[in-house]
């Protein structure tokens, strides 16, 4: 068995342990083992990326227990394509965090951001919708950690805002996995799939409650529209390095409608007719208008960059909703554009709020211009134009394969009209921004009337010590744009890639057979190999038990029958 | 029996949800507690409902209840009581350290310049003194 899936899991959780355990006085040592993991993940990531580039689909068995019955880790193309995005973009995010000093400026950042990151390559590997949960669970305790980081009343209390709404989110979930467990006595996403294409009329409706509730999770994760109110305040108090760590978790719940709408409930199902075009795509439209009029309407830079984020997540799932191959690819190769561009436009809004000084990041009050202001300016420039999609950048050519894939839904003209209307309105806030923060700044400090003493202060203040100004924040940010370029300039090779994405997860079959027919060790009870497990379906429990007697195998007792408490 | 567990869940529900529409967190945090125990025997009746039934197979049983969600419930009870505890450390920091433990974002979160510059001094002075407690700590 190829244990190299497990090891992106293992490895963070076991750094971070070790980080909590010996060095937690040791910065440097932190910085050292925390950079040098992800530098290993991200060797990791490629490798099991290129052994998915084939199409060939690999599989962990947890303690060797066969697929239905244990837990199994799935590599395939979109798992290793997500895994390897995560590791591909932590790198920079946590250089940002060391350079620019975020990360002693409370306790564990270390320990909490390889957590995370265990959480979120956990959820894109695992089989079983039970451990998705779970792993969701593990990235969102250390995602509250990161973002009470550093402290401060502001940062406690939008965190308080989001723990609660996530636990809202993961009590939902729990409802979703106990109504699909109800209905097919499985929770493995493979046997899911099975039972959900043999399903009965009877039991549509619990089924079609499970998918809406299923949807309602990953669409709270994704923060579509009447969902999305815990994503503005979070990200904005989050310390800089967090909110750019967080870009991916949206893609977990969009990965996750992508998972589990191809797999477990594919297109043609009948029982889940009418939940994207009539439901989904209205939303992520609705999504779309509201991040970009949240862009144009923000008063803060780090409000706006967040409603960048949730524009660019409607954006992302009007394509998913679509729900054709091409609308699959071209959100794929959107994800990946905005994660980046989103992990940019973070870093940066803290690079501005750190070198304005007391005007932090505020666009209605013009200060004195800052220090390497140019530079800034200019990565400022890029980003945005990343984000909003204008020409030169992949953002462009995402929302070009946007557009094309919606050519074949029926509401194409909606999605034409608020594609394009909100991009206008996103280059619009992006320039107020943009204008306000770098051009505005040379006005004269004295124009702002009752704020006059202060800025004159400020001015002088900032521009006494240059400060160090640190390279290593904008080389992390600088990096992050240039992997925006290479996105851009490979982009047929990777939409070629990503066009096999789409066509391994709309051809469900391979995946199935190669999740329930890898053997393993099975559940025996007195010879009776391979039996229904105990409960998988209620209904089986006395079919099971009048098998058990047909042959005896001493030395298998009744205890190694039950799952998880093996002898073996 | 069946009546009595569908009916606990459906108020166990019904009251978490009221109580998490409330203005402050102690209730809200009371209420999603409430909704996670509604949670949590919902996943036991996922199950159906067995009684005095062994989960494990024996040779004498005349049959069986399910273990699978024991097993899940196990799991989701100890992740909700985690999860509350950390939301609980974290809404009493929020409260000390603001003094209000209203949930909803505070008047004047669409800032108008006045809150602006709070909030970008706040931030500033914040940092400027968790930096060298840190150092000072190492």
């Amino acid at each position: 068995m190829n244990h190299w899936i497990v090891l992106p899991v293992v490895l963070p959780a076991m750094l971070a342990a070790g980080i909590v355990l010996g060095l937690r006085h040791h910065i440097v040592l932190q910085r050292v083992f925390s950079l040098a993991g992800l530098v290993a993940l991200l060797a990791l990531a490629s490798g099991l990326f290129w052994t998915a580039s084939d199409g060939t689909i690999t599989l962990y068995q947890l303690g060797d227990w066969q697929a239905p019955f244990g837990i199994v880790l799935v590599a395939d193309r979109l798992s290793t394509l997500m895994v390897l995005l995560t590791a591909v973009m932590a790198i920079p995010v946590l250089l940002y965090a060391i350079g620019s000093g975020w990360d002693y400026r409370g306790r564990h950042f270390h320990a909490l951001f390889q957590f995370q990151i265990m959480g979120i390559m956990g959820a894109f590997l695992t089989g079983d919708a039970f451990n998705l949960f779970v792993f969701f669970e593990i990235l969102l305790i250390a995602s509250y950690g990161l973002m009470i980081h550093a402290g401060g009343t502001e940062r406690l209390r939008s965190g308080v805002q989001y723990m609660l709404y996530n636990l809202l989110g993961s009590t939902l979930f729990l409802f979703a996995l106990g109504t699909i467990y109800a209905e097919t006595g499985t929770l493995n996403m493979a046997d899911l799939a099975l039972r959900v294409s043999e399903a009965v009329p009877d039991q549509s409706a619990g089924l079609r409650v499970a998918a809406v509730l299923l949807l309602m999770v990953f669409a709270i994760k994704a923060a579509v529209l009447p969902l999305h109110f815990w994503l503005p305040s979070s990200y904005a108090n989050a310390p800089a390095p967090v909110a750019a760590l967080f870009a991916i978790m949206t893609k977990v719940g969009a990965y996750g409608i992508i998972r589990f709408y191809t797999l477990v409930f594919p297109p043609g199902l009948e029982i889940t007719q009418g939940l994207f075009d009539t439901w989904l795509m209205p939303a992520a439209l609705l999504t779309l208008a509201l991040g970009m009029i949240g862009v144009l309407g923000a008063f803060n830079l780090n409000r706006l960059v967040a409603f960048a984020v949730i524009g660019s997540m409607g954006m992302l799932l009007a394509s998913v909703a679509v729900f054709t191959p091409a609308g699959i690819t071209a959100a794929l190769y959107y994800a990946i554009h905005s994660t980046l561009a989103t992990a940019a436009l973070f870093l940066l809004v803290d690079v501005v709020q750190s070198r304005r000084g007391s005007h932090g990041s505020s666009l209605l009050q013009t200060a004195p211009p800052m220090a390497g202001g140019a530079l800034v300016a200019g990565l400022f420039f890029a980003a945005a134009i990343a984000m909003t999609g204008l020409p030169p950048l992949s953002g462009f050519l995402g929302k070009l394969l946007v557009l094309d894939a919606a050519t074949g839904s029926p509401l194409v003209w909606w999605v034409w009209a608020v594609v394009l209307g909100s991009s206008l309105v996103a280059v619009v806030g992006f320039s107020r921004a943009g204008s306000v923060i770098f051009w505005k700044s040379h006005a004269s400090p004295l124009a702002g009337g009752a704020e006059a003493p202060e800025d004159t202060q400020g001015a002088a203040e900032p521009h006494a010590p240059p400060a160090p100004q640190p390279a290593l924040p904008m080389v992390a940010i600088g990096s992050l744009l240039a992997l925006l370029v290479a996105v851009t300039v490979l982009a047929g090779p990777i939409n070629r890639v990503l066009a096999a994405t789409t066509a391994q997860l709309f051809d469900p079959a391979p995946y199935v057979s190669v999740v329930l027919e890898t053997p393993g060790k099975k559940i025996t009870y007195k010879g009776e190999a391979g039996a229904e497990k105990a409960g998988a379906a209620p209904a089986d429990d006395t079919g099971a038990k009048s098998g058990a007697k047909s042959e005896a195998k001493s030395d298998t007792t009744s205890e190694a029958a039950t799952k998880p408490g093996g002898t073996h | 029996m069946e009546i009595l567990l569908s009916s606990a869940i459906g108020v166990l529900t019904a009251a978490g949800l009221y109580l998490v529409m409330r203005l402050r967190t102690f209730p809200v945090i009371l209420g999603t507690s409430l909704l996670s125990y509604a949670v949590n025997v919902f996943l036991f009746a996922t199950g159906r409902i067995a009684i005095n039934q062994p989960p494990i197979l024996t040779d004498t049983a005349q049959g069986y209840a399910d273990p699978l969600p024991q097993a899940l419930v196990l799991t989701a009870i100890v992740i909700s009581f985690g999860m509350t505890a950390v939301v609980v450390i974290i809404a009493l920091g929020a409260y000390l350290s603001g003094n209000d433990d209203h949930i909803d974002d505070q008047p004047g979160l669409f800032h108008g310049p006045v809150d602006g510059e709070e909030d970008g001094a706040e931030m500033g002075s914040d940092l400027a003194h968790q930096v060298p407690q840190q150092e000072a700590g190492r």
